[in-house]
């Protein structure tokens, strides 16, 4: 057993002080209240509770997505991936969304995913918004490389931030060509698009301290869109 | 002309939906027939209203096909495109038809698939209904022309952005009690205008209007069954007459108007419909307007009569078009949160109506609702129809 552990030591990438995200709490357009913040590697068997039945939903790429996230948030938890870290969105408890990257190096970020279960409340622009303000605010780097998988992402990272593109660098999603957020175009970018209040209240981080799966009704309404055979 | 009732009003759920168009006209064109209870009596004519399917779906000659898809052989069919009013315009050949005797029994049906193209180019299609040489090559789109009319209305009536927000809160507590609606998810003058996170919650379209203003992208499909009196008397059931229809044109361009906040064609078609229905503004109980902007349903309240000139955001800050107020405006949320599937637009307006009338909206009822009043506004107010509906006894 020992030299197991010796050799897991051995496997397990070496890792760099990461700060820990500071939650913050945003009200969305239904007048509700989103906690953001960091999750452990414990909770990652619940984040993947919701990802499976979405490995087979086709619409916006959820399946992609999912597939990828379901990989990296495994190795989070199992210690494969390299200066990785979670965020997920929290209403009343219940997961609105999620999103994942790592840092390359310390002046490069890396974006994974941003997969958002509460569609329609921009949701997943909040988390990615969470994600670079992490990045380039907390982490203190200077770019963060994205790509987008679906076509909302590239509307919504691409066109809106908007982002540069840096194609000589191939990003690790596939190879693809990457774009890239400059601290100039964030904080450019920043009054329109990142938002929230710190600290939050004693009671909403106790609300969002235990993460609850929404009921599969919603997860299929919102991601998959409601079947009309239902009507 | 001979009297003409709906005898039956079915849709789909709007939204984004997998279905082809087809399936989505005949499942709301079955829904229609099956409310009507027609038995044995068959449908002599068909028109579909649709304005996008030759270009998004890459279908023609919808009626031919509804008529195919229903086995309603041989039923006379027909096609009409009219822009976003293509759906009252059917309805209003539907009409036609059963007044002047040439059938007793006509099926309306508007149909749209819109999410079947990327956001661009749907909206590039809805902006093919603009001028072309003076308006579409210059990039004008409609919430462009909406956002500037926006512009113009308020600096000249004194309308806020809250006033705006207010529509939009309004018609989504609506659209959330009504399980056909797109968009069932309530909002808050917090969360889309008075709090920091709203410039992200509610970002800008075309200032100043922002997302929360701007109607959704829509796929649906909503029927309505006309009948004759002879053929409302055999089967029975709650009588919803077609009291009066009305329908006035604009200019093509809007800057060529004397006055672009002036919606002259809604105006007009509004008087006519009330005049052939022998009824006034001040009875109608409950209204559908052609909100696919929030601006609209305040210039559309003011201009088919229920308010006087600049003063319906007033109205609409003392409450009178709430649910409960004392003229409920767009219970079933509207284009706003029902959603917009272009051709089926003006169809699924009277099937909330005549579901209203009949006493069949549950949760968003309006109580006691006898007059009814539909404004379907096509172009960017070039070619309106208005439409007042009646329950007889």
């Amino acid at each position: 057993m020992g030299n197991i552990s010796e050799l897991e030591v051995r496997m397990r990438p070496s890792a760099m002080d990461m700060p820990v995200y500071p939650p913050k709490a945003i009200t969305l357009a239904s007048g509700e209240t989103m906690v953001v913040r960091q999750v452990a590697r414990d909770e990652v068997p619940i984040l993947l509770e919701v990802l499976y039945p979405l490995l087979w939903v086709e619409r916006d790429f959820y399946d992609i997505v999912a597939a990828r996230l379901f990989g990296e948030l495994l190795a989070y938890k199992r210690y494969r991936a390299k200066d990785e870290y979670v965020l997920v969105g929290l209403i009343d408890g219940v997961l609105a969304g999620m999103v994942n990257g790592r840092l390359v190096d310390e002046k490069t970020g890396m974006s994974y995913h941003t997969l958002t279960i509460r569609r329609g409340l921009r949701v997943g622009s909040h988390l990615f918004a969470a994600k670079m303000e992490y990045h380039i605010e907390h982490c203190r780097q200077d770019d963060v490389l994205i790509v987008a998988e679906s076509p909302i992402g590239f509307r919504r990272w691409m066109i809106e931030y908007p982002l540069e593109k840096r194609f000589e660098v191939q990003h690790e999603l596939g190879g693809v060509p990457s774009w890239v957020l400059p601290k100039d175009v964030y904080y450019a970018a920043k009054p329109r698009l990142v938002s929230g209040h710190r600290p939050v209240s004693d009671e909403l981080m106790k609300s969002a301290a235990t993460i609850v799966l929404p009921e599969e009704e919603i997860v299929v309404r919102q991601v998959a869109g409601e079947k009309e055979e239902q009507q | 002309m001979n009297p003409v009732y709906i005898a039956g009003a079915g849709m789909t759920r709007f939204g984004r939906s997998e279905w082809s168009l087809m399936q989505l006209a005949s499942v709301a064109s079955l829904a229609a027939l099956h409310h009507a209870n027609l038995g044995d009596i068959p449908v002599d004519g068909v028109v579909v209203a649709n304005m996008g399917a030759a270009r998004m779906n890459r279908q023609t000659a919808l009626g031919s096909a509804l008529v195919d898809q229903l086995a309603l052989y041989p039923a006379a069919a027909e096609s009409v495109e009219n822009g976003p009013a293509s759906g009252a315009s059917a309805f209003k050949v539907g009409v036609q038809a059963i007044a002047s005797g040439m059938a007793d029994v006509v099926l309306i049906t508007g149909v749209e698939r819109m999410r079947v193209v990327n956001g661009l180019e749907g909206t590039d299609f809805v902006s093919s209904l603009s001028h072309p040489e003076a308006e579409y090559i210059y990039g004008v789109t409609l919430p462009a022309l909406a956002g500037m009319f926006a512009r113009l209305f308020m600096d000249k009536f004194g309308v806020e952005r809250k006033h705006l927000a207010m529509v939009a809160i309004k018609n989504h507590a609506n659209a959330a009690k009504n399980p056909y609606a797109h968009i069932q998810q309530t909002v808050t003058m917090e969360g889309i205008l008075t709090l920091p996170e709203a410039a992200v919650n509610n970002p800008p379209i075309a200032e100043p209007l922002h997302m929360f203003d701007c109607c959704p992208v829509s796929d649906g499909g909503a029927s309505l069954v006309l009948v004759s009196e002879t053929v409302a008397a055999k089967i029975g059931g709650p009588k919803v007459r077609v009291a009066g229809i009305g329908q006035a044109t604009d200019t093509h361009t809007v800057h060529e108007r004397e006055d672009p906040t002036d919606l002259k064609s809604v105006r007009i078609a509004a008087g006519i419909a009330f005049d052939r229905a022998g009824l006034t503004p001040q009875d109608v109980d409950v209204a559908e307007l052609h909100d696919a902007f929030t601006i609209l349903e305040i210039a559309e309240s003011e201009a088919s009569g229920f308010f006087p000139r600049g003063e319906g955001h007033k109205a609409l800050e003392r409450g009178e078009t709430q649910l409960d107020g004392t003229l409920p405006i767009n219970p079933s949320g509207g284009l706003k949160a029902k959603g917009h599937p272009v051709g089926a637009t003006g169809v699924a307006q009277l099937v909330e109506l005549t579901w209203q009338l009949r006493g069949e909206c549950d949760a968003r009822q309006v109580k006691d609702a006898k007059v009814a009043y539909a404004c379907n506004f096509g172009g960017f107010g070039n070619n309106v129809v208005a439409s007042v509906l009646q329950r007889e006894a």
